[in-house]
């Protein structure tokens, strides 16, 4: 007989029914009927009106009717608090009973019961149960004092449980030592600060003798917590490994990953000369590459953590790569991530074999993970230049496939094979100017007709090559249209009889029938160029291109560093910093001073973002500003050095806001030495978003042919209020209030002798606007609401003194955390 | 650390059991889960980490059922899946199939064990056979006696119970190797290794003592002894009552053995192995009328041994029809509904040579879209037999009460994922 009876109940009048069969006499019927109502919980039916009755069965000394009462607890006691009181008595008496099944049963279960009022009756209980002479309820209990963190702090703090825990970290039995570990990391994530742990010799040697004898799950909590103790020299840090390198033949994928960190982590610490460093790294890899038998889910983890420990620690896994060659019966995600891991372990000594995967790759079904492959063949010929050619045979062979997406990928990665290694292989041309009509893609388009314009030279019917694409001028992209103009100007320098009016065409269909900007900015120079001085316009369209760098899309050291120790965290999948993706509970405790004094930075005009000493010769210089509803980022770049630069490029890195540049750096021409150009780059917030601290902190790169550089500067919040920050009146005064009080915040402004009138202007200036005024005891107060570009509203309250020049102001957000440091930063 | 709460869903997306572990993590997203799942797959990006605003859902899928987890932290990824997976084999061991169905006949026993598996996020006991001695099915049955902790749940060796009895003390050992192999379209092994399992039943009475010694490399080399007819293994990985650091140290295999049956170890050899049975395919295309089909298979291993259930799968074109075969050995098949033909040979002697010719019809209006080109798989077994010679030398028992035991081994090598890729 199954359980599945208890669902078929289905009639009127159910829960009256089962009232009744919850207060029979006959206890059968009574756990009968608590069946049904956990059955119809299970279904999603609301059957919380039962609670008193329900409450009135936990009184029983059959463990499974029990078990039934207290799932039901936990599930609604949250809905009715004041019954759930009724419950208390039972907890208390439970956690005396004599079976320590039933002590446990209840300290699990009181945790998880998150009423307030409930909590402080449950303290002594908890107590009791923490000095258990059952390691059962004493493991019990230790998770139990996490639990009641969550819910209260304070209280457990008052309560002296967190030392009592403390001590749990010496007790006899391993299963308690683990859960007592892992409640307090999980504490402590909420208490960045504190040392928690208190991770001293004597304790890592407590946890590092657990983990012989405790559960595999108990030696991941042990891993994961022995990963965040700093060793003090590298002998301890050589002992720790020892006891640990043997969790790597653990059958259990999650304990060899959490070793893998613990390893990865104190390899840093470790001599790089010793036999000992050597000996580990050969350690290291026969569990990650045993990893990839597991389960495709356990491999993709596997994977995502194997990339970044490749690009971390290449000689590991060097010998391997015939182990990340793709399987038919793959799933995708796992297929895409072993031909990312190829890649970066192709070396000249296995570049046949890589290649003669990658081109049986090319021929199958999955577009993304075809094209992909095809992306792959060009970055092998890019990295390993013995194999350039080979690479190139093998593109050429899978253009002859006219498989249409094959083949505009191919073109793509040959334009960077051509960048890469000039006058080689220019011989295929004529075969890729055969594919002109086929593509439809912007990037292959550009990256054709890039192709047709760099080697106008050599192809004899250029002219009508590009001329073929100038017809649908205006619907191309930009990219497509940028690359065509620059196409036809070099043409016309290579060939001026034959395309004067090729280039006349072009020129003016960039200046005249464009609006984008950029394209006619770049019309007008070139057109200027080329009627002034014709010589100089060769000079800088023809001008040598530097050749573009190996290695691509790596993991920036710093950041590579801090997911190494996350391995086998979400973090390590998404190649995310935690605080990308988790709200961090702590970003409320950083309102400090000296983010106040950052915000004094803003008043000035122009600063100096990257010195010239720092990028050999260059100097930028620049500011932030919102114009007309826009975002600019106003830079004047200066050239200190003896030679011209050229080829500049911007990025920027993911950032809170999303800042991203809408257009190409527009500095078009040569910079010359010791001339100086001002440009404004619009912004658009629409990029990736990353959370970076400070908040407003934009990491950049600029490059030019010398080299790339990096610089930081801070955005000042104000160029991301928007225009339309003016909230109603009647929703300020009903979002005002529905805001609780944990999202204020109150802070003084010093020394402002301004009073209400023109602070409101000033305010309104930047995007703040004033919603209603009002004078209460001689105080002027100012209610004012601000938009920021990612749709999070703050409202605010001035308060100002008339002769007193400190502002008292209080500010409410109705968002997470996120905008708690924004607060912090507006004022 | 891990998950916030654990869900089982039907294949629609509904929720059939969950339990809330930490409520941090609000129980109605999970809604969200499977219209997220079909707008992954559909646009080619599935994965099995899955985020929306600041939750993320880790999800595995087994028969008709998805079970997963929801975070809004940085969970330990690599716990998660594990957990899952040992989700799938506890609920397995009690229900014998985990299905939408044993799910609802059983949800009580259901919520105890994911009470019992999961505190707080943090995985608790999660060995089914120790499980099964405090949760029973029979839970109106329960007498007073068995609603004790077992001490087993806490205790250092928390796999096996103490006071097993038996009349006849006897452990069964099974060595079984799987070869997995990659051949390319133009007859080279791209790659190949050996995955070696070796699992025990185990009926002994008592807490015995284990050793068990293999003609291991390492060992060998540490002991001095020949190195002939060692093997070398790449990767160990042992279940939990292998001491690790004893065999860190000096490469001794002791064990206190759980009861019943269970895998002890499993290996990985990187050596380069020949593929014991060889395929060799000729699969020709003509557009609009046929294909024609020639398979010859080898047996690339000793003339004692014998391949037995020797499964040989060569696609076909899914518009293909009119099937015809000729076999010199065995018997093959058309399925139609995974456009395959397959070959099976009963059993299969080492050094012999078969051959299969499969025709099938074209259409005279071809598919346009592209076919996807599966490899031709091979499953074969073949008993009294490891491809890497490893051996069980002895397997001492030592128990208190000092009685006989006797252990039974027996080698068997079978086909891993077996690949060869084809031309057409």
């Amino acid at each position: 007989m199954t359980d599945s009876k208890y669902f078929t109940t289905n009639k009127k009048g159910e829960i009256f029914e089962l009232k009744a069969e919850l207060n029979n006499e006959k206890k059968e019927k009574r756990k009968e009927a608590v069946k049904k109502v956990i059955a119809a919980m299970t279904v999603g039916k609301d059957v919380s009106s039962l609670f008193p009755d329900v409450v009135n069965c936990m009184q029983t000394d059959n463990l499974e009717l029990k078990k039934l009462v207290y799932l039901y607890l936990m599930n609604y006691a949250k809905s009715q608090p004041d019954m759930a009181i009724m419950a208390v008595n039972s907890f208390v008496k439970d956690c005396e009973d004599p079976n320590p099944l039933i002590r446990a049963l209840a300290v699990r279960t009181m945790g998880c019961i998150r009423v307030d009022k409930i909590t402080e009756y449950l303290c002594e209980p908890l107590r009791k149960c923490l000095k258990d002479e059952d390691p059962y309820v004493r493991k019990t209990a230790a998770v139990c004092v996490a639990k009641l963190h969550d819910i209260n702090a304070q209280m457990v703090e008052d309560q002296g449980f967190l030392d009592s825990l403390r001590d749990l970290i010496a007790d006899s039995n391993p299963m308690v030592v683990a859960n007592a570990v892992a409640a307090l990391s999980e504490i402590s994530e909420s208490h960045p600060n504190s040392n928690l742990l208190d991770l001293n010799p004597q304790n890592i040697n407590k946890l590092l003798t657990a983990l012989n004898e405790c559960t595999e799950w108990g030696q991941i909590f042990i891993l994961d917590c022995l990963s965040n103790y700093n060793p003090k020299d590298e002998r301890e840090a050589q002992s720790i490994c020892e006891r640990v390198t043997p969790r790597l033949s653990h059958a259990n994928s999650a304990v060899v990953l959490s070793a893998v960190k613990v390893l990865m982590k104190f390899l840093e610490l470790l001599p790089k000369d010793s036999d000992y460093y050597g000996t580990l790294l050969k350690k290291l890899s026969p569990p990650l590459v045993t990893l990839l038998s597991g389960e495709p889910e356990v491999q993709y983890v596997a994977l995502r953590n194997i990339n970044l420990i490749v690009q971390k620690r290449p000689e590991i896994l060097k010998q391997e790569i015939k182990v990340f060659f793709v399987k038919y019966n793959d799933p995708i995600y796992v297929k895409l991530e072993k031909l990312d891991i190829m890649i970066r372990l192709a070396s000249q000594a296995n570049i046949a074999q890589v290649l003669a995967e990658l081109k049986e790759y090319a021929t199958e079904v999955d577009v993304d993970f075809v094209r992909k492959a095809v992306r792959a063949i060009g970055r092998c010929a890019i990295k390993v230049e013995q194999s350039a050619e080979r690479c190139v045979s093998t593109l050429l062979d899978l253009i002859q496939t006219k498989v249409n997406y094959v083949v505009q990928e191919a073109i793509v990665v040959i334009r960077d094979i051509f960048r890469k290694y000039p006058n080689k292989y220019e011989s295929i041309i004529a075969t890729l100017c055969e594919n002109l009509d086929s593509l439809d893609e912007p990037d292959a388009r550009a990256a054709m007709i890039w192709i047709v314009g760099e080697y106008a030279e050599r192809i004899d019917n250029a002219d009508e090559l590009l001329e073929s694409f100038l017809e649908g001028f205006h619907d191309e992209s930009t990219q497509v249209q940028l690359t065509l103009l620059t196409a036809i100007v070099k043409l016309f320098l290579k060939k001026p009889s034959e395309t004067q009016e090729l280039v006349q065409q072009v020129l003016s269909l960039a200046t005249q029938d464009s609006d984008n900007p950029d394209l006619r900015d770049r019309g007008y120079i070139y057109w200027r160029l080329l009627s002034t001085d014709p010589v100089t316009a060769k000079e800088v369209v023809l001008s040598e291109k530097p050749l573009i760098s190996e290695e691509t899309d790596l993991i920036e050291p710093t950041l590579l560093d801090e997911l190494i120790c996350h391995i086998g965290s979400l973090a390590s999948v998404y190649h995310k910093p935690p605080n990308a993706f988790v709200e961090g509970s702590h970003g409320i405790h950083q309102h400090s001073a000296d983010q106040f004094a950052i915000m004094k930075q803003y008043f000035s005009v122009l600063q100096v973002w990257l010195p010239a000493t720092k990028a050999k010769g260059l100097e930028i210089a620049g500011t932030f500003s919102r114009r007309q509803g826009h975002m600019y980022m106003d830079m004047t770049f200066i050239n200190k050095a003896l030679q011209h630069m050229t080829d500049f490029a911007i990025q920027f890195n993911k950032n809170s806001f999303g800042v991203i540049p809408t257009t190409p750096l527009p500095i078009h021409t040569p910079l010359m030495p010791n001339q100086s150009i001002d440009i404004s780059l619009p912004l658009s917030t629409i990029g990736p978003v990353m959370k970076m601290d400070p908040l407003n902190n934009l990491q950049v790169a600029v490059k030019n042919i010398i080299d790339v550089f990096y610089f930081s500067c801070l955005i000042p919040l104000n160029i991301f209020f928007v225009e339309d920050g003016k909230m109603e009146r009647q929703v300020f005064l009903v979002t005002w209030k529905d805001i609780p009080n944990e999202n204020e915040l109150q802070y003084q402004i010093k020394e402002c002798h301004l009073n209400a009138d023109t602070v409101s202007g000033k305010l309104q200036n930047n995007n703040i606007f004033t919603i209603a005024k009002r004078n209460v005891e001689g105080q002027d107060m100012l209610y004012q609401s601000l938009k920021l570009t990612n749709g999070i509203w703050i409202l605010a309250e001035l308060r100002i003194q008339p002769g007193n020049p400190n502002y008292t102001g209080k500010k409410k957000t109705n968002a997470t955390a996120f905008s708690y440091k924004l607060m912090v930063h507006i004022f | 650390m891990s998950a916030s709460a654990v869900f089982v869903l039907d294949l629609k997306g509904k929720v059939l059991i969950c339990r809330n572990y930490k409520g941090d993590v609000d129980m109605a997203e999970i809604d969200h889960f499977l219209p997220l799942l079909l707008q992954q797959e559909e646009e080619g990006l599935l994965s099995p980490a899955i985020t929306r605003g600041n939750v993320h859902f880790l999800w595995i899928k087994h028969s008709n059922l998805y079970l997963v987890a929801t975070t809004n932290k940085n969970s330990n990824a690599a716990l998660v899946y594990a957990f899952l997976y040992k989700l799938v084999e506890v609920f397995t061991e009690y229900f014998k199939e985990l299905e939408e169905e044993s799910i609802q006949d059983n949800f009580v026993v259901v919520y105890e064990l994911l009470d019992e598996l999961m505190d707080f996020g943090f995985p608790q006991t999660t060995d089914s056979k120790i499980l099964q001695e405090y949760i029973t099915q029979e839970g109106n049955k329960l007498e007073v006696a068995k609603s004790k902790v077992p001490t087993t749940v806490t205790n250092a060796v928390s796999w096996r119970s103490e006071g097993i009895k038996y009349k006849k003390n006897e452990v069964f050992i099974d060595v079984i190797e799987s070869i997995n192999v990659l051949v390319n379209a133009n007859g080279s092994v791209m790659s190949s290794d050996i995955v070696g399992s070796i699992k025990l039943k185990t009926m002994l009475s008592g807490m015995p003592e284990l050793r068990l010694g293999l003609n291991d490399r390492v060992l060998f080399t540490l002991t001095g002894r020949d190195k002939g007819k060692s093997v070398a293994m790449e990767d160990v990985k042992f279940h939990q009552c292998v001491r690790l650091s004893r065999f860190e140290n000096d490469r001794t295999i002791s064990f206190i053995p759980p009861d019943g049956e269970s895998e002890l170890m499993s290996y990985r050899i990187n050596t380069h192995v020949k593929p014991l049975i060889w395929i060799e395919s000729v699969i020709e295309r003509f557009s609009h009328s046929r294909v024609e089909i020639m398979v010859k298979a080898k047996g690339q291993f000793k003339k004692q041994s014998v391949a037995n259930n020797v499964e040989i799968k060569v696609p076909v074109p899914s518009d293909a029809d009119s099937p015809k075969f000729k076999t010199s050995t065995g018997h093959a098949k058309y399925v139609p509904e995974k456009n395959l033909v397959v070959w099976t040979i009963k059993s299969f002697p080492g050094g012999k040579e078969f051959l299969m010719r499969a025709h099938f019809g074209l259409p005279s209006v071809e598919n346009d879209e592209k076919e996807a080109k599966p490899p031709i798989t091979v499953k074969f077994e073949i008993p009294y037999f490891t491809v890497s010679g490893i051996q069980v030398r002895y397997m001492k028992i030592i128990e208190k009460s000092g009685y006989q035991a006797l252990p039974w081994v027996r080698y068997i090598t079978q086909s891993g994922d077996y690949q060869l890729r084809t031309n057409s």
